[in-house]
């Protein structure tokens, strides 16, 4: 039985990928080599198959710490190659028994890669978040009720209680419709974008209504644009916060050619 | 609005919106011995639902949260 494996990081041109490569460490310390085939270079890594077979994999995911680790050294190696031309990044825990393996596939996929590699050329990807503050967007519809003051029947109560549920989803209708606006607004300056959902919110340890989890492919030149279109928006509607991440690999739309 | 610095070597990443690209974008091509598309997502969503139950758990560890 094998013991090794290998860990595919990412795909770029064959010319310049050895620069891009050299140096680099994996997310098992080990050096980042390059494995070539027809013109396309995959950045890949020797692993033990304890540690990243499919057992391994299987019990290390749930594993946090182990999660956090591999996945910042698998975007290490791709942030570091991304920084010198397009690249297409495979996603975390893409093991293959041996570099044939790898060869394989690069011709086998030579012309998505190729595809994919000329769609992501001199753009990155930009994350944006929406965070709604539900208060600020119910605006006032609950301070009515609030003027009723200490003593209050049991149908003032329910007339108060009644009016802040109605607020509530007003408010909810109000920051969903502001998503919808945000996002299309967003697109005008970005290559293509998508809404993904948002993460829990227990997770991102917020208060607030995270409305929209959008990424955006844009291109190298309008980055600033794009930078200024957010914080435009984030300035001028009261209740939405926006929060940027990136630029990014275009991890998120380097697939849609490849994997169609 | 808050912003995270664009990509250097010391980069710090909330781990959820790296989690979302990594696990949930790239390429996805089925090698020898990595799970199947669907075992992957199988395991982000019970990973998920451990992290959500432990949200203590994220500063713990010292993992940043999302600003």
């Amino acid at each position: 039985m094998p013991t090794e494996g290998v860990w595919t990081y990412a795909v770029v041109e064959s010319e310049g990928a050895d620069s891009r490569i050299s140096g680099l460490r994996g997310v098992s310390g080990e050096p980042v080599r390059a494995v070539t085939s027809t013109g396309l270079t995959a950045a890949v890594g020797t692993v033990g198959l304890d540690e990243f077979g499919e057992a391994g994999l299987r019990r290390n995911l749930e594993d946090l710490d182990w999660l956090a680790a591999t996945a910042r050294a698998h975007d290490a190696v791709i942030s570091e190659m991304a920084r010198f031309g397009p690249i297409v990044p495979m996603r975390m825990a893409t093991v293959y028994l041996d570099d044939r393996r790898v060869s394989q596939l690069l011709e086998a996929r030579h012309d998505d890669f190729v595809a994919a590699l000329r769609h992501v050329t001199a753009r990155a990807e930009l994350g944006v978040k929406a965070h709604a503050d539900p208060e600020v967007l119910a605006g006032g519809q609950d301070s009515a009720g609030r003027g009723a003051g200490a003593k209050m029947s049991g149908t003032a109560y329910l007339m108060r209680r009644r009016r802040a549920l109605v607020a509530n989803d007003e408010a909810f209708r109000i920051a969903a419709e502001h998503a919808v606006n945000i996002h299309a607004q967003l697109l005008r300056h970005a290559v293509d974008g998508k809404r993904k959902p948002a993460s829990d919110r227990r997770l991102s340890d917020r208060t607030d209504w995270t409305v929209l989890n959008g990424t955006y492919l844009v291109n190298t030149s309008d980055v600033d644009e794009f930078r200024a279109a957010v914080a435009a928006v984030d300035r001028d509607i009261p209740g939405i916060t926006l929060e940027l991440t990136g630029p990014w690999p275009p991890y998120s739309f380097a697939g849609d050619v490849v994997n169609s | 609005m808050t912003e995270v610095l664009p990509a250097d070597n010391n980069r710090e990443v909330a781990l959820v919106d790296l989690l979302d690209r990594v696990l949930a974008g790239g390429v996805v091509i089925s090698g020898d011995i990595t799970l199947s598309i669907a075992d992957v997502d199988l395991v982000v969503i019970s990973l998920r639902t451990l992290v959500s139950s432990v949200g203590a758990l994220m500063d713990e560890v010292g993992i940043e949260s999302p600003r």
